[in-house]
């Protein structure tokens, strides 16, 4: 590559930087509206639900990956295991699924 | 030492770490293939930091689209975080802006999911601190590694790793989801939206995750809003 790519990585950085610093930076100390408040509260829970689905089913080009996957991962959240049990359990059964059926 | 300070962290952010192995290990890989040499590949994650959007422009470098047009390509598949870091800004304890506009650059989707959905009223910068540090550092460390390797896992191993990323997600999601309708609701819905942008095509996915976040977040608000005043 050459140093139009060095230029590319610094425009990359600043347009990446700029979502993340302006709203932390900028409301600093600020009071906003009390819906305003309610509705960024609700984001957190709202933004999982559209980080997981649909993306899940598509992890792998065999669909059933996706599948048994979320539902390995959502029965060992609901036992009450902490996340990073949910990960590597999570793991560990799409591991013996891919060695006997991939 | 204080509570929930760097080295809580640090901990909370280890689903992250072992997430970003294999997405870091693939991207050093698919940027070797890419043509990028291990100091072009490191420098992209070490000053970028945001994985659909490095994974994005090695698509687009290959197909010899123009360095602005990526770059601003970049910005939209980031202007989501607009909305995340607001609303992460209501969790996080008050501190100087200099120090918040050193951490904000270390919030990704999974920062700050990991960040938003902790337990108890505010966030300390400092457990935020570690939570970044460890994603970071696996997100650089591991793009090297796929570089330098120049290969990926064996391939079970590589087909299951990739539902890490998820499985934290729901490992999240589901202890506040528990008995909750109003989480159940909002993950419901942004879910269904999402789903909707996706197989239709409307969206492309960065707007799709923002647009179906806010549209979920608005819609519960008012609905329990209307519940209090019945």
């Amino acid at each position: 590559m050459g140093a139009w790519f060095w230029w590319m990585i610094f425009g990359m950085a600043v347009v990446t930087y700029i979502p993340r610093a302006i709203p932390l930076t900028f409301l600093e100390g600020r009071e906003l509206p009390e819906t305003v408040q309610n509705v960024l509260r609700n984001i957190p829970y709202a933004v999982l639900g559209a980080l997981i689905f649909p993306a899940v089913f598509f992890i792998q080009e065999n669909i059933w990956f996706g599948v048994i996957g979320a539902i390995s991962a959502f029965a060992i959240a609901f036992t009450g295991a902490n996340v990073i049990l949910v990960v590597l359990g999570t793991i560990a059964i799409l591991s013996m699924y891919g060695i006997w059926f991939g | 030492m204080q509570e929930h300070g760097f080295s809580s962290g640090l901990k909370a952010g280890a689903s992250i770490a072992i997430g970003y192995f294999p997405v870091a290990l693939t991207f050093g890989l698919l940027a070797k293939t890419t043509g990028l040499s291990l100091i072009e590949a490191t420098a992209m994650s070490i000053f970028v930091f945001a994985g659909a959007a490095q994974y994005i422009s090695l698509s687009l470098i290959t197909a010899g689209v123009l360095p602005a047009l990526i770059v601003i390509n970049t910005f939209i598949v980031n202007i989501r975080h607009f909305l995340m870091t607001a609303a992460l800004n209501e969790k996080m304890e008050p501190d100087a802006r200099w120090k918040k506009a050193l951490y904000a650059f270390g919030i990704t989707d999974e920062t700050f999911t990991v960040l938003a959905t902790q337990p108890g009223n505010k966030i300390r910068t400092s457990f935020a601190a570690g939570v970044i540090v460890i994603s970071y550092g696996s997100w650089v460390a591991f793009t090297s590694l796929g570089h330098l390797i120049g290969a990926s896992l064996p391939a079970f191993l590589q087909a299951s790793m990739s539902i890490a990323l998820y499985a934290m997600f729901v490992g999240l999601l589901v202890p506040s989801m528990k008995g909750n309708r109003k989480v159940l609701s909002l993950a419901l819905i942004a879910a269904l939206f999402n789903s909707l942008f996706f197989f239709t095509g409307w969206l492309s996915t960065g707007w799709a995750i923002m647009v179906s976040t806010l549209a979920s977040a608005i819609i519960i608000e008012l609905v329990s809003r209307k519940g209090v005043a019945a």
